[in-house]
């Protein structure tokens, strides 16, 4: 992996939604609940438009993980967006295996307009599983 | 490719510029390709620098524009603005956040937050670079409003409408309009009866020339979008002319051998086929309910109103929004929770409140006289275990209304209020004064422990642990047990998937945004009121069934709309027709049509929502959204990606 710097915190990419996660993540800031700042968002309407090959774009320059803050069952255009996002994790997760490498690089919750604790609990220990890989791969 | 991009920093006072060393972003982005002009600024959304931005546009002739700042949601339409006004097209304008998730969320790391925001200031440049100009996609507009549903909050939002200037029409589907009110007699804290309010609302529906009320009415089919919807309505025929004598009509009731149960009364009476649901009901002409109705004649024979020839009429209208009034349903407790179905006193509020319409002199239940009654609140609401985990709002305060009723209207009641919190809210806080001094007794526990009702003996007792008196076990032999249970959305709410209107968690109407746009659907053009949103009384009710004609009427109004232009886009060349992105669309904005000898999909601009949910379904990568292509994402990616250097 690019770097080798083991204190590095690992870089991860959030794919948050206009309307209802990044809402969340803007409030996580405004109460100043801190979060390694290697992480960086991309906000898209809805997480049911995010497409697999932006996952695999991300993994593949260097994002040490990627992270959907998803509608759930809040998303404002409708009940099957839960099973539409859940659908692009799944694909892009067979991607990964395909071309070995790991799916747990991939992470999705829910993150309702208020979940600001849980965003940075989710991107915290997220962060802290990347940070362990990295060092098992640095020394490897 | 952009030439010209301008980039400004904000210091937002010292929110940013505490943590984030703006100079050091701002020498990191300007030799960015594109980049001509790099400024901070102390408040970027101040009047001074919104000036300074528009006459740098002017006169250096910029082509995009990316401030750093705050939030988009507080100040990206300010800046789209400014670059309107400087005669650049809003769309090459580009928001970096740098505050809300950067310089606030990494106080405690300056140098990572400063690291962090020359990246995120950098993939806005990048995203900024290939922005294009966009014109808002424009629609004619249908001055009339469709309005579903006749009661409170429908009548007063079509009278709003038709006062404003818009052609209304009210689409009910029972035969009789007044929802739910015209089951309630007197009200909380007026005292009018739900009879009188709905009379005055429908006397003023009937005077407006712009009103045209359909009753027996439902909408099968809908076409179109914002500005142009074409809807087409059944009307069941009520199988009576026009003029009928009130005489003959009780005949020709009195001679019907149906009897179904009486949803009026939440069927604890029964009427005929031929019915109406009370004397002066409106519109006052009965209907024959040709469900049950078996046609054997004996009506026609007595009443010459009575019309088997009237058919079934589908009209086709054209209206540029729909509001939906379309109410709830109380809650219909399964058999066995708290004894209901199974022990034949335990009733419902709605059904209780009928029980007090019907009880004149002394209350009567079973054949039994009722002396002390004992209410379970939260019977369908507040669910530990069930879906229901929203408070009705309006059910304290009607138990606590109709216990005072009931106490004034017959001798010797005693109430027993089994609860878990008492919520009169605002003023309807004095009914519970005045029942804690008529000396109504209340008795709480939690949602974990809920009363228990049991028949022993030929009685009915309710058992609780109270909290109120350390925890005692206590019992009251009841002679009548009114759950009180909560509101639940519409049994037959097809209307919404017809609409393609969303509903949430709690499986009512969903609005956009609870507190900024608690009327607007994601559905342009229709809007919500009343209890078919959530639980509300008749204020709440009336109060958003105002602001839902506000805001159709202000859609309608100009004659012409202006859309989002943020849609999605088929790659001619790469689509081969294979349905995936119409089954994914939630809004139908797909059509599948010929081009150059193939069939390929195109996206209907005005349906479509933007929420891109076709684009990863696609499997030949034909789809793309606006703002949000390919080459915007992963050139963002690919800016974010970087290495540091600080």
């Amino acid at each position: 992996m690019a770097g080798g710097k083991v204190n590095n915190s690992p870089k991860i990419l959030v794919f948050s939604t206009e309307k209802i996660s990044d809402p969340a993540i803007d409030m996580a800031g405004l109460l100043k609940l801190h979060y390694p700042p290697t992480v960086y968002t991309i906000p898209v309407p809805c997480s049911s438009a995010i497409k697999p090959r932006w996952i695999m774009h991300a993994l593949e320059q260097g994002f040490d993980g990627v992270f959907i803050a998803a509608d759930g069952t809040d998303c404002p255009y409708g009940e099957s967006c839960t099973t539409k996002t859940g659908e692009i994790v799944r694909e892009t997760m067979e991607q990964l295996k395909e071309k070995g490498m790991d799916p747990a690089r991939l992470k999705m919750a829910a993150i309702c307009s208020v979940c600001s604790e849980p965003f940075v609990k989710h991107v915290k220990s997220f962060a802290e599983y990347l940070g362990k890989e990295k060092e098992v791969n640095a020394v490897e | 490719m952009k030439k010209k991009i301008g980039v400004y920093i904000c210091h937002c006072g010292g929110n940013i510029s505490d943590y984030v060393d703006v100079e050091k972003v701002r020498q990191a982005v300007e030799n960015e390709g594109g980049v001509f002009l790099s400024k901070t600024t102390m408040f970027a959304c101040a009047d001074s620098n919104q000036k300074d931005m528009v006459s740098d546009i002017k006169e250096k002739q910029l082509d995009g524009v990316v401030v750093a700042s705050c939030s988009p949601k507080l100040h990206l339409l300010t800046f789209r603005g400014v670059a309107e006004r400087a005669g650049l097209n809003k769309y090459n304008y580009v928001h970096a956040n740098i505050r809300e998730q950067v310089s606030w969320a990494h106080s405690d790391n300056k140098t990572g937050a400063t690291e962090k925001a020359i990246h995120i200031v950098k993939a806005a440049i990048a995203k900024v670079r290939n922005a294009e100009s966009l014109e808002p996609v424009k629609v004619q507009s249908t001055k009339a409003v469709a309005v579903v549903g006749a009661g409170v909050a429908g009548m007063r939002a079509a009278i709003e409408l038709a006062e404003a200037g818009a052609e209304v029409f009210l689409i009910e589907r029972e035969f009789f309009v007044g929802g739910r009110v015209s089951q309630w007699d007197d009200l909380c804290i007026t005292d009018e009866t739900g009879k009188e309010l709905i009379t005055r609302l429908y006397d003023r529906v009937m005077q407006h020339k712009h009103v045209t009320l359909f009753t027996g009415a439902e909408i099968v089919e809908n076409k179109g979008s914002v500005g142009n919807f074409e809807i087409k309505v059944k009307v069941t025929p009520r199988h009576f002319k026009l003029q009928c004598s009130g005489g003959e009509l009780q005949k020709a009731i009195d001679v019907c051998p149906v009897e179904v149960p009486d949803e009026f009364n939440f069927n604890i009476t029964k009427r005929k086929a031929i019915y109406h649901n009370y004397p002066s009901e409106y519109p006052q002409l009965p209907a024959i309910d040709m469900k049950t109705c078996t046609r054997c004649g004996k009506c026609e024979a007595v009443c010459n109103a009575v019309d088997f020839s009237q058919k079934t009429e589908y009209l086709n209208i054209k209206v540029g929004s729909i509001l939906l009034a379309t109410g709830f349903d109380p809650y219909e407790p399964p058999k066995g929770e708290f004894g209901y179905g199974e022990i034949d006193n335990v009733i419902t509020l709605p059904q209780f409140k009928r029980v007090i319409h019907y009880n004149d002199k002394r209350l009567i239940w079973q054949g039994k006289e009722v002396k002390n009654i004992a209410y379970i609140y939260c019977v369908g609401s507040r669910q530990l275990n069930g879906d229901n985990k929203y408070c009705s709002r309006y059910c304290c305060t009607s138990t606590i209304h109709t216990a005072i009723t009931a106490k004034n209207k017959y001798k010797g009641i005693h109430n027993f209020h089994f609860n878990r919190g008492i919520r009169t809210y605002g003023k309807a806080e004095v009914r519970y004064d005045e029942s804690s001094r008529l000396g109504d007794v209340y008795l709480q526990s939690f949602e974990y422990d809920p009363p228990v009702v049991e028949a022993r003996d030929g009685q009915t007792f309710v058992k609780i642990k109270d909290v109120l008196t350390a925890n005692k076990e206590l019992e009251v032999a009841a002679d009548l047990v009114v759950l009180v249970t909560g509101m639940v959305p519409r049994k037959d709410n097809s209307i919404a998937g017809l609409l393609k209107v969303p509903k949430g968690r709690d499986k009512f109407f969903n609005e956009i945004h609870m507190k900024l746009r608690p009327v607007e659907t994601v559905i342009d053009g229709v809007t919500i009121a009343g209890a078919s949103q959530g639980p509300k009384n008749i204020m709440e009710s009336m109060n958003s069934a105002l602001s839902a004609a506000t805001k159709s009427f202000s859609l309608i109004d100009s004659g012409e709309l202006a859309l989002e232009p943020t849609v999605a886009v088929v790659n001619k060349e790469a689509c081969e027709w294979c349905g995936k992105c119409d089954e994914a669309c939630p809004y139908s904005a797909f059509e599948k049509v010929e081009k150059d000898g193939k069939m390929i999909a195109k996206v209907i601009p005005s349906v479509c929502k933007g929420c891109g949910m076709c684009l990863p379904v696609c499997p030949s990568n034909a789809l793309e959204l606006i703002g949000l292509s390919d080459h915007d994402v992963e050139s963002m990616i690919d800016v974010l990606i970087e290495k540091d250097t600080v």
